[in-house]
């Protein structure tokens, strides 16, 4: 059965110096507020997944929490580069990332393949591409009945997988709708979850084939609202479009970077600490 | 670029309504964000209103009442006829076989249509870090065919790429099919100066259309490679006033909506 219990203490007890850490979605549902947290606790040596690393990952890698990246498109969508992803990789700043990169489709297929308890996933993919090239993870193998080529990769299976939901129910069964990204198969791969939720309510009132993840599949479930911001949870929030581009002159530059995150995260106690600040630093500019 | 600037559209716009009248009725489209989803958008407001959008991050028959900022809009899911997971996508619905057109964009395109989005300069030192491959590898090998779009300058269209992330016709000829791969390939990349095509033979970009208003000379020097000119070259038909009004409405709808103009990022 979940936990219900706050954020600060699932990541305290569940996400640990060294591990494999997802924290999923697909532009909608990101989990920003466990981001945070996990920068507040000073996590170190993480391997960072994630099909889409965007602006909290940016964040994750330039505080250093961040030795690897498994990904296959990091960018600020709409608005242009991860600069301080891009340092890294360009500048080994703070420290080299190593990073394991994919498409999309090996992504998705490596996280069905973990949920599936499989060593590998299993798709056609990459001909052509030179990701094998520089990604010893993609390999090919012989279909034992055509003889046909196909791609295989290593199934993600991380330590832990962070989402975000819209609601969970007071036994900790937990209810998504909207795009829903990879999110059920990166929990269901993974040792260890955290699902972050706008609210708690006694009734999920889910139809029959609605994304609903069993309590019992989860370890914790956090109420934290708004907690995908600048994300959004659709039916709760819309995406602050402002914020994303506000982002990118944020992190061009290293100084600029750290003040952001000392005053915006680091100083502030938890996520909503984080939305007050960041209201009073929005109006200073405006 | 002075000479298109005297006609009542600019370059962007013609080239987004060049991509759009490629895209027919009915036709189902994976649709990638920027660009393309302008060209898609604009096909389903005008001549197309039954092309089927597909979004990679789940939203199969979007019809969004503006461009989406991202790949994963709201809007997207509010609008489509079903909301599938990711990994479903890829694995029933382009893998599976059902795409008619992929319609890519890119930083950079070589003389046989692959395309880079993964580095400028050495992988493992690289000068320019670009986003990377996200789902363009596997549209651009399972699509029926596919539709690249983006601007012409030298550092676009190179002789060769620094990396190869998606296979267009790979080293020329008959190589992308003795590679195994199933689609037919970029069967046409629109820029704002034209439209190549690839020889039915070498499998080389060619210049087959021209927009109104460019001139060859000026589509020599925006590509990185001796582009070889099609005997027959077509100047592009002028967007007809209905169209670019709708084009010029969706912007306009975007901008109020995201406070910028959508998905040219």
């Amino acid at each position: 059965m979940a936990k219900i219990t706050p954020l600060r203490e699932a990541v305290a007890s569940l996400v640990h110096d060294g591990d494999t850490v997802a924290l999923e979605g697909f532009t909608h549902l990101i989990p920003h507020a466990a981001g945070h947290e996990i920068i507040r606790q000073g996590r170190r040596d993480l391997t960072l997944v994630r099909m889409t690393p965007d602006l909290i990952y940016d964040q994750l890698i330039g505080m250093g929490c961040a030795a690897k990246l498994i990904f296959s498109w990091g960018g600020n969508p709409g608005v242009g580069s991860l600069h301080r992803f891009r340092d890294a990789v360009e500048q080994s700043w703070p420290h080299r990332l190593e990073i394991e990169e994919h498409s999309h489709a090996g992504m998705a297929n490596a996280y069905v393949a973990g949920a599936s308890n499989l060593p590998f996933a299993l798709l056609r993919g990459y001909t052509g591409s030179d990701l094998p090239k520089v990604n010893p993870n993609i390999r090919f193998i012989e279909c034992p009945f055509t003889g046909e080529k196909l791609a295989a990769i290593p199934s993600v299976r991380p330590d832990v997988t962070v989402i975000h939901a819209q609601k969970a129910d007071r036994r900790g069964n937990v209810l998504l709708w909207g795009i829903l990204g990879v999110q059920k198969e990166a929990v269901l791969a993974a040792k260890r979850s955290i699902v972050t939720v706008e609210e708690i309510v006694d009734d999920l009132e889910a139809p029959p084939n609605a994304c609903v993840l069993p309590s019992w599949a989860l370890s914790a479930v956090c109420p934290v609202p708004g907690g995908a911001y600048p994300s959004y949870a659709q039916g709760y929030s819309e995406r602050d479009n402002r914020f994303y581009k506000a982002w990118d002159p944020i992190a061009r530059s290293r100084d600029s970077f750290q003040a952001w995150m000392q005053r915006h995260v680091l100083d502030t106690d938890d996520f909503a600490g984080f939305r007050r600040v960041l209201a009073e630093s929005m109006k200073e500019a405006a | 670029m002075s000479s298109t600037e005297t006609l009542d559209f600019t370059a962007t716009e013609i080239m987004t309504v060049a991509a759009s009248r490629l895209l027919k009725d009915g036709t189902v489209c994976f649709v990638g964000i920027g660009l393309p989803s302008t060209a898609a958008n604009l096909a389903r407001l005008t001549h197309a209103p039954d092309v089927v959008l597909i979004y990679e991050s789940g939203p199969i028959g979007a019809k969004p009442t503006v461009l989406p900022l991202s790949i994963g809009d709201g809007d997207l899911a509010l609008t489509a006829d079903t909301v599938v997971g990711t990994p479903e996508i890829f694995r029933y619905w382009l893998q599976g076989g059902r795409i008619d057109v992929g319609f890519l964009g890119a930083a950079q395109v070589d003389r046989f249509a692959n395309i880079n989005t993964t580095v400028i300069g050495p992988y493992d030192a690289p000068k320019v870090r670009l986003p990377g491959a996200g789902g363009a590898p596997e549209i651009a090998s399972q699509a029926k065919e596919v539709f690249i779009v983006l601007k012409q300058s030298p550092k676009a269209f190179v002789a060769t790429l620094p990396f190869v992330t998606s296979a267009g016709y790979l080293d020329g000829g008959d190589a992308r099919a003795r590679a195994g791969i199933p689609g037919a390939g970029p069967t046409a990349v629109i820029t704002d100066l034209g439209i190549l095509t690839p020889d039915p033979v070498t499998r080389e970009l060619t210049l087959t259309g021209i927009h109104p208003g460019v001139t060859v000379e000026q589509v020599k020097a925006a590509t990185g490679w001796d582009l070889k000119i099609s005997p027959d070259l077509k100047t592009t038909e002028i967007p007809d006033a209905g169209t670019l009004a709708a084009l010029r409405d969706l912007h306009a709808r975007t901008a109020a909506a995201h406070g910028q103009v959508g998905g040219e990022g």
